[in-house]
């Protein structure tokens, strides 16, 4: 009889699990299902034709390659900026960390726009890089750098709640123990702080990877040359050919679903780690 | 934790991935206007070949298409486009202006820089179940227009012009009569996508409004592409001659040295060939003989041109779709 004090009655159990599943089903897996069904629609062979198609595969390469710069920049920076708020007390650490939010809090077209206003033929720097024939927006750097900045805040979120839960004792005595920094780092930080990072790392490439808004803005939308997948997808549905948009669209779900499936077992293996911890600390 | 080495491998990889396999003797970037993928990627071909024929070299063409507006403010900005081939001379004009070429753009080739002309037509539901024939009746209540936004789409601003010369040139009509005109129009209108090609997958794909304001071309390739089971052509009693045109972008090519090339991909443009290649997309061909061939292609309505009514795109743009302009005064957003 206690129990049933502490629960809801099952009729508003069962309404409230099928309205999560109706929900679900509708904005999740219906589109996601249709995704792989629409780029099927033609066969496997038409599918196959639309992914080994040279734009497709040069789109494909041009968002591995972006995420391949930008995933490691914002890795060293979350590591570095986690690392200075959790660890340190400063002047201005507050804004430090609102600034790490800005680019979560602006629309993506507009952190494009201000690429195209700093570095654009009219732009603040415009006149130096064309003196120097540098080519930022509308090539691949600008699409690098677009990229980087909507993504940023993913790392260094994720870490710095972690790091800060962890404390600064294991380093201070490993410190004691006379341990250098990059020994501290490599032994201590890095290991506690671990599974976070990869997490954060995880999220910042599914954002990389799909980033369309900030990336449409700079691209300039040259087909094989600074196209990324996200854009190739709206090409090809601009240009009629729906199947071969979905196909490229199932790429990027399928990346996407890699990405869920890693996020799973991060989430799975930080679980049995932190019970594994507990069970420790009992005995 | 080995986390350095596996990010260095995943760059090298993507690095190995990305480098060209192919490299031209020649690279121009044709930057354009939505309707006109179908018909460069087959005119890139022809004149791949007929330069490769004619010097030995080779050239690869490289394509980028948006809302003729929004292409202009990209080359502006830096995008660099050796030629552009955009919807209006206005779009034109505005990148010259910036400094990439001289005003007197529009005199460098034939034709007003125009090597291929269009029009605007409609696009109705099969059967026509509206009973669309003219621009008089889009006005009607409870028909649901579909256009771009004449702000950011050179097609939606031919529209708004022809809807405009239109109503300018009924009996009695006059500068009040049409501006009530196009304002009425503008009331049927449920949605503004921001170029044609959003406009006409709203129309076709969506299945919004009874008839789409489209370019000539645009509405052929609707029928083809999906079916003329589905949508149909209305030619109205008359409409305006569209000049998409086409410049060299000086600043451009001297810094690249292509301007041999990105000249030639202009004239060739002119040639029985890039005529032949025009018309097959429904654009109207210049040359004579091409014209003659495919008359049966076109709509015989009259067209009247924007120097006629509007004196020009300069003035137009500044009277209509200028900040406070016309367009602005009149068109309120549907509830």
């Amino acid at each position: 009889m206690k129990r049933r004090v502490l629960t809801e009655p099952k009729p508003v159990r069962v309404a409230l699990i099928l309205v999560s599943l109706a929900f679900l089903a509708v904005s999740l897996v219906l589109p996601l299902a249709l995704v792989f069904v629409e780029a099927f629609s033609k066969g496997a062979a038409a599918y196959a034709a639309a992914i080994r198609e040279p734009m497709a595969l040069s789109a494909l390469r041009l968002t591995l390659l972006t995420a391949a710069i930008a995933v490691p920049a914002n890795l060293v920076f979350g590591l570095a900026a986690s690392w200075a708020i959790a660890k340190f007390d400063f002047w201005g650490k507050n804004a430090l960390i609102t600034l790490i939010d800005l680019p979560f809090a602006v629309s993506p077209v507009i952190s494009g726009m201000i690429f195209i206003l700093l570095f654009g033929r009219l732009g603040t720097f415009g006149p130096f890089l064309q003196g120097h024939d540098i080519k930022i927006v509308f090539a691949i750097p600008g699409i690098v750098l677009a990229t980087v900045f909507v993504t940023f805040p993913f790392v260094a979120r994720e870490l710095i709640p972690v790091m800060q839960a962890s404390g600064s004792e294991e380093e201070e005595a490993a410190r004691v123990l006379g341990a250098s920094g990059w020994q501290l780092f490599w032994r201590v930080t890095l290991p506690n702080v671990k599974w976070g990072l990869l997490y954060g790392v995880i999220l910042c490439n599914a954002r990389a990877m799909g980033e369309f808004g900030a990336v449409s803005v700079v691209s300039g939308h040259i087909r094989g040359k600074t196209n990324t997948l996200p854009l190739h997808v709206e090409i090809l549905y601009n240009e009629y050919q729906f199947q071969a948009a979905f196909a490229a669209a199932s790429l990027l779900a399928f990346l996407a679903l890699v990405t869920l499936l890693a996020k799973s077992f991060i989430e799975w293996q930080t679980g049995r780690r932190a019970s594994a911890g507990s069970v420790e600390n009992e005995a | 934790m080995n986390s350095n080495r596996k990010a260095f491998l995943a760059v090298a990889l993507a690095v190995g991935l990305a480098r060209s396999a192919y490299a031209a003797d020649a690279t121009l970037l044709n930057v354009s206007y939505d309707p006109t993928r179908e018909l460069y990627s087959e005119y890139n071909a022809a004149f791949a070949r007929y330069w490769q024929g004619k010097t030995g070299k080779t050239v690869e063409i490289q394509q980028s298409h948006g809302g003729s507006g929004k292409q202009a403010r990209a080359v502006i900005d830096g995008l660099e486009a050796d030629v552009l081939t955009l919807a209006l001379a206005y779009d034109v004009d505005e990148v010259g202006k910036s400094g990439l070429f001289a005003a007197d753009w529009q005199k460098k080739l034939p034709n007003n820089s125009a090597p291929y002309t269009s029009t605007i037509v409609f696009l109705v539901r099969k059967g026509n179940p509206k009973g669309i024939k003219d621009w008089n009746d889009l006005v009607k209540p409870g028909t649901s227009v579909v256009t771009p936004n004449p702000k950011t789409s050179g097609g939606a601003r031919w529209n708004y012009l022809a809807a405009w010369g239109y109503a300018l040139r009924q009996p009695g009509g006059n500068e009040q009569k049409a501006r009530a005109f196009v304002t009425a129009l503008f009331k049927n209108v449920p949605v503004l996508d921001s170029g044609a090609r959003g406009s006409t997958n709203t129309f076709v794909q969506r299945g919004i409004g009874d008839v789409l304001l489209a370019w000539e071309n645009e509405a052929y390739l609707s029928v083809n592409e999906l079916g003329p089971d589905k949508v149909e052509i209305v030619t109205p009693s008359v409409s305006i001659l569209a000049e998409p045109p086409v410049a060299v972008v000086d600043k451009v090519v001297d810094k690249k040295g292509t301007r041999a090339v990105a000249q030639a991909y202009l004239e060739y443009l002119y040639s029985p060939e890039g005529q032949e290649i025009a018309a097959r997309h429904y654009y109207r061909p210049r040359l004579a003989a091409v014209a003659q061939k495919y008359a049966g292609r076109f709509g015989k309505a009259p067209l009247f041109t924007i120097d006629e009514v509007f004196g020009g795109w300069a003035k137009a743009q500044k009277a209509h779709f200028d900040d406070g302009g016309v367009f602005d005064q009149i068109y309120q957003p549907s509830k």
